[in-house]
């Protein structure tokens, strides 16, 4: 059951063309992963799953992102960013904690959304906190600035912001390249946990991740979406000479 | 071994010579400043006293206080904030993140660097013509503090958009993914963490203008006044005035310059007391901005 699928999508940045028609589904409440080499496009097409390039001039989408169950084009031109991002949760390269308290951070989605409530609020954030493996370590520290933690722990917390509202589907741009390898191993554990609940698509520069944390993989180049498959599949049976040629490190 | 040592020595003299020039350059500055301050300082001490700052201007030097000036200078850095403040911030703010980056955004930004170099005499006939005759408003506090809001103006401007830049994208789109609209990204980020630049960048300006003379000369503040403008609390209701807004004034640099065009001595020791504390002030607010950044940056790491 695909929860969201591109079709036909292009994208460009001014006249360069750095996405050329991509066709894939990103299955429901399975990890998705998004591989190949930098400059390969994987960054700017998962950044189209949440409108992200709207942000900024002289960018053009073409074809659709299907979004389920109401089978809506998120790249239609009467589609609301806003509305878009509302649905789909964004975890960034590098920790982006606001500079506010650790439960400032969580509620802000939900503030954006206009809730008023105190007590709906602080129920959210706990849950947030609980379902990113965060919970335990911050709750006596709640309104402490989120900077005092850990970068690992920031990234966690980013995780729980975008958690705190209910996200159909979770975007991951690289999100443990700043990490060490014990808060990396920290989010993997989480991802895994997460996708009973939420589907993710994830970019990584790093194969041995994309293996352990993904159902699906995608493999990327110069904006071409080359093989797309099992992940088990695509690391032992690859279908493309390309695909086997970037695994194997003989390329890239 | 011996050459390597003597090379590295005649190398290294050049550092020791540059150290040297550069210390020079800056003790320049600071000792021309910290000698004409002394000296004003010394020249003004013996008139330093709570009737200085509570006597309004006399022909008597003896009796001759600040109390109008400072007043004055109060009630119009108040108002030169009250408008400043507010349309900066906002042109700062919609210049970087609402402006698309155009040629006419181009042109605007070009204008802005201008307006901060036009002499202030210039800002003094624009106001003249505009806010003391066209609008009415005559010589009054209000028409000064416009006119020197429109003087500070850039600054604010430019200061704004320096804090504003200074925040990372990531913040941003991090704003951004969670759904919010430009609006609720510039009141919960954008605001609160360029506040520290945005207020160093205020009160700088007002620094420069509490010291103009020229735009306020020109817009006709009177050189001798004793009395007070209307007072800004009654005590009848509503309890608010803003009668002073439209009061005549003086302001400190004007008292200073009144009393150094005196041929009397005894009102350049007047003069010299009204600038020392006119410098004081100004350092003050500096000091305030330094202090300002301080605390709220405190809080604030990316």
């Amino acid at each position: 059951m695909a929860k969201a699928e591109s079709r036909g999508l292009s994208f460009y940045y001014g006249d360069f063309r750095a996405l050329k028609n991509i066709n894939m589904p990103v299955h429901e409440r399975k990890v998705t992963a998004l591989i190949g080499p930098s400059g390969c496009g994987k960054s700017t097409f998962l950044r189209c799953f949440n409108r992200m390039h709207d942000l900024y001039p002289g960018n053009r989408y073409e074809g659709e992102i299907i979004l389920q169950p109401d089978n809506a084009n998120l790249l239609a031109r009467d589609v609301d960013p806003i509305e878009v991002r509302m649905r789909i949760g964004m975890v960034f390269q590098k920790p982006n904690p606001f500079p506010k308290t650790v439960f400032e951070n969580v509620a802000y989605g939900l503030r954006v959304r206009g809730e008023s409530s105190r007590r709906r609020i602080e129920d959210k954030v706990e849950g947030a906190l609980q379902d990113a493996a965060l919970w335990n370590e911050v709750k006596d520290r709640l309104h402490q600035p989120a900077y005092n933690l850990s970068g690992g722990q920031q990234q966690r917390l980013c995780i729980a912001r975008a958690l705190a509202t209910d996200p159909e589907l979770l975007l991951f741009d690289e999100p443990t390249s700043a990490l060490d390898p014990i808060a990396t191993a920290s989010i993997e554990e989480l991802m895994h946990d997460l996708k009973e609940r939420v589907t993710i698509l994830i970019v990584t520069h790093n194969m041995q991740q994309a293996a352990r944390v993904s159902d699906f993989t995608a493999y990327m180049y110069l904006g071409d979406l080359i093989e797309f498959g099992v992940t088990d599949e695509l690391f032992i049976k690859p279908k493309m000479k390309q695909t086997e040629d970037y695994i194997t490190g003989r390329f890239g | 071994m011996a050459d390597l040592k003597a090379q590295i020595r005649s190398r290294k003299r050049w550092d020791a010579i540059f150290a040297l020039c550069g210390l020079l350059a800056l003790m320049v500055g600071i000792l021309t400043f910290a000698a004409l301050f002394v000296d004003m300082a010394l020249d003004g001490a013996g008139r330093l006293s709570w009737e200085f700052f509570t006597n309004f201007p006399s022909r008597r030097p003896g009796e001759a206080g600040i109390l109008s000036a400072w007043i004055g200078s109060t009630l119009v850095m108040l108002t030169t904030a009250f408008f400043a403040v507010p349309l900066g911030v906002a042109a700062g703010v919609y210049l970087e993140e609402y402006a698309a980056k155009n040629w006419i955004t181009d042109v605007i930004e070009i204008n802005i660097t201008n307006l901060a170099g036009v002499p202030s005499i210039v800002y003094g006939l624009l106001a003249l013509g505009l806010f003391v005759y066209q609008f009415g408003l005559g010589q009054s506090i209000l028409a000064a503090g416009l006119t020197l809001a429109l003087l500070i103006l850039p600054v604010v401007i430019v200061a704004t958009r320096e804090a504003i830049r200074s925040i990372p994208q990531v913040i941003r789109e991090g704003s951004y993914a969670l759904g919010a609209t430009q609006w609720q990204t510039v009141r919960y980020h954008i605001l609160p963490y360029s506040l520290a630049g945005i207020l160093t960048g205020v009160i700088i300006g007002m620094a420069r203008a509490i010291g103009e003379t020229a735009p306020i000369i020109t817009i006709g503040a009177l050189t001798f006044i004793a009395f007070l403008p209307p007072a800004p609390v009654t005590s009848e209701p509503p309890f608010l005035s803003f009668e002073w807004l439209f009061s005549p004034f003086t302001v400190m640099p004007i008292q200073m310059f009144n009393w150094t065009s005196r041929p009397e001595a005894a009102f350049q020791a007047n003069a010299a007391a009204a600038g020392f504390v006119l410098v004081l002030m100004t350092l003050a607010m500096n000091g305030l901005a330094i202090w300002l950044r301080y605390r709220l940056r405190r809080n604030i790491k990316w």
